[in-house]
C-alpha cells in the first residue's frame, strides 16, 4: 500500500468486523468498550486477520491483549500502519 | 444403583423443530425425505440465536442446542437449574462433528493460505463442541464430554449419563445426539464406501432397499435420578431401565452377517433391566435400509428375542427422516418414549415389498394402536455404528 490507510479508513473496517462478530451496531463508538460489544479473544484474533489482510499490519496476541475500546484499536492500527 | 428417569425431551429432524411434531408427523405417514434426503427444512438459525450466537456454532452444535432447550423446558427447569450446578452434565453424541466447517476452511486453506484459516475453526468442528455449548449455555458444571461412535453416538450418550446419575456422579444429565453432515465431502465419501441408497428411498426391510438416506438433526433428553426427579415433584416421561453395549470386533464398515454383536448388546440391555424378552411391547429398529443391516439386525432380533421376535412389532424411524447418523439413536429414544404414551406404534415408511428373509412384523406403511392393555410399556431402541459398535436402550413409558 502506498499511503497509510487513513484513519477513517481503519475506523470503517473495524466496525464492520465488529458488526460481523454480532456486536450491536448502535453501540459502537470510538469509546465503547469491547467488553460490553460482547467482543472476547476469539474475535480479536479474527479482527487481526482482517487488518492484515486489509493494510498489511500483523498484530500479536499481546497487541490485541491491550486494546479496550474501539477507540484503541483503531488507533493502534494507525500508529503500526505508519 | 439409582434409578435414572427422562423428565424431558426435545427434537430438531427432518419433520420439524419439536419432539411433538416428530411423532405425530411420522405417526400419520408423513416423510420427511424430499429429493433423496432428510435436511431439516424447518430449522432456522435465526428463529433461535443471535448473531454472535449462530457464528459460534456448526449446525451440529445448533441443532442441539435448540433440542437441549426444548427439553430443559419440557422437564420444567425454566431457566434455574433444579440441582446444584456442579451436579448437572452435558453427554452429547455425534458421528462426525462439525464436517461443515471443517470443509469451508479447508477450502480457506487450499485457496487463501493457512494465515486465512478462522480462528473459530477449532471451536465450530471439534465434536465435543455440541456438549460444550449445552453446558455453557445453561451453566452445567458436572461432567460434559462428546460420544464418538458412528451411528451409534446418541444411544451411547445415552447410555452414558445414565451410567453417570447411577453411581451417583451427576444428579441430572442433558443427554442426546445431534449431526449435521449433509456436505459435499461425507456425501461422495458416504457414496464411495457404498452406504448411500442410489434410489434416495429409504425403505428398510424391503427387499429393494438399496442404502441408507442421509439425515440431519438432533435430540436431547433431560435424564434424572429418579428420586431427585421424583422429591421435586416432575413429571416422568420414562424410565431408563436398561443399557446394552457391545462391538462387532469384525469389520469397519460390515457387521457379521449372524448380527451376533448386535444380539449381543440387546440381550445386555434386557438383563440390566431385569426385563424378559416377551415383556417388550415395541421394538425401535435401527434400520438403515441397507441390505446386509437390516439382514443382520433381524437375525440379531430373533437370536435375542427368540419366539417373541414373531410378534413384538418393529419400526424403523429412519423410513421417516433418513438416517441422522450420531444423531439417531437420540431421536430414536424420543420416538419410542412418544410412541408408547401415544399408545400408537408409527409405521417402517416404505416397506411394500417386504424381504422374504426378513419375515417380522415391521409394521408396513400404516401406524398401527398400540393395543396391549395394562401391562408395563416396556420397548427397546437399537443403534449399531460403523465401527462394529452396538448399543442398545431399554425404556419404559410411564
Amino acid at each position: 500500500m502506498a499511503e497509510p490507510p487513513s484513519s477513517e479508513q481503519i475506523e470503517q473496517v473495524i466496525t464492520e468486523s465488529l458488526v460481523t462478530f454480532g456486536a450491536d451496531p448502535d453501540a459502537i463508538s470510538r469509546d465503547a468498550e469491547l467488553v460490553e460489544l460482547d467482543v472476547d479473544s476469539l474475535d480479536l484474533a479474527e479482527l487481526s486477520q482482517i487488518i492484515e489482510e486489509q493494510f498489511g499490519v500483523e498484530l500479536s496476541a499481546v497487541d490485541v491483549a491491550d486494546i479496550k475500546t474501539v477507540g484503541d484499536a483503531i488507533d493502534l492500527v494507525a500508529e503500526r500502519a505508519k | 444403583m439409582n434409578e435414572v428417569v427422562v423428565t424431558g425431551i426435545g427434537a430438531v429432524t427432518p419433520l420439524g423443530v419439536g419432539a411433538a411434531k416428530l411423532h405425530e408427523r411420522w405417526a400419520a405417514g408423513v416423510c420427511g425425505i424430499v429429493d433423496g434426503e432428510g435436511r431439516c427444512d424447518e430449522f432456522e438459525p435465526s428463529d433461535h440465536f443471535s448473531v454472535k450466537e449462530a457464528r459460534r456454532a456448526d449446525r451440529f452444535t445448533q441443532f442441539v442446542l435448540v433440542a437441549s432447550r426444548e427439553a430443559l423446558a419440557d422437564a420444567g427447569w425454566d431457566g434455574e437449574l433444579p440441582y446444584p450446578a456442579e451436579d448437572v452434565g452435558a453427554i452429547i453424541g455425534t458421528g462426525i462433528g462439525g464436517i461443515g466447517t471443517i470443509e469451508t476452511n479447508d477450502r480457506t486453506l487450499i485457496e487463501h493460505g493457512p494465515k486465512r484459516v478462522s480462528p473459530l475453526a477449532v471451536p465450530l468442528m471439534m465434536g465435543n463442541a455440541g456438549a460444550a455449548a449445552v453446558s455453557m449455555r445453561h451453566g452445567l458444571k458436572g461432567p460434559s464430554y462428546g460420544v464418538v461412535s458412528a451411528c451409534a453416538a446418541g444411544t451411547h450418550a445415552i447410555g452414558s449419563a445414565m451410567r453417570s446419575i447411577q453411581v451417583g456422579e451427576a444428579t441430572a444429565v442433558i443427554a442426546g445426539g445431534t449431526e449435521a453432515a449433509m456436505t459435499p465431502l461425507s456425501r461422495a465419501a458416504f457414496v464411495a464406501v457404498e452406504a448411500l441408497s442410489g434410489s434416495g428411498i429409504s425403505r428398510p426391510f424391503d427387499v429393494r432397499r438399496d442404502g441408507f438416506v442421509m439425515g440431519e438433526g438432533a435430540a436431547a433428553l433431560v435424564l434424572e435420578n429418579g428420586q431427585a426427579a421424583r422429591a421435586r415433584g416432575a413429571r416422568i416421561l420414562a424410565v431408563l431401565r436398561g443399557y446394552g453395549a457391545t462391538s462387532d470386533a469384525f469389520h469397519i464398515t460390515a457387521p457379521p452377517a449372524s448380527g451376533e454383536g448386535a444380539a449381543r448388546a440387546i440381550k445386555r440391555a434386557l438383563a440390566d433391566a431385569g426385563v424378559a424378552p416377551q415383556q417388550l411391547v415395541y421394538v425401535n429398529a435401527h434400520g438403515t435400509s441397507t441390505p446386509e443391516g437390516d439382514a443382520a439386525e433381524t437375525r440379531a432380533i430373533k437370536t435375542s428375542l427368540g419366539e417373541h421376535a414373531q410378534t413384538v412389532p418393529i419400526s424403523s424411524t429412519k423410513s421417516a427422516i433418513g438416517h441422522l447418523l450420531g444423531a439417531a439413536g437420540a431421536v430414536e429414544a424420543v420416538a419410542t418414549i412418544l410412541a408408547l404414551r401415544a399408545r400408537v406404534i408409527p409405521p417402517t415408511l416404505g416397506l411394500e415389498q417386504p424381504d422374504p428373509e426378513l419375515d417380522l412384523d415391521f409394521v408396513p406403511k400404516v401406524s398401527r394402536e398400540l393395543d396391549v392393555g395394562d401391562v408395563p410399556l416396556i420397548a427397546i431402541s437399537n443403534s449399531f455404528g460403523f465401527g462394529g459398535h452396538n448399543a442398545v436402550l431399554c425404556l419404559e413409558a410411564t
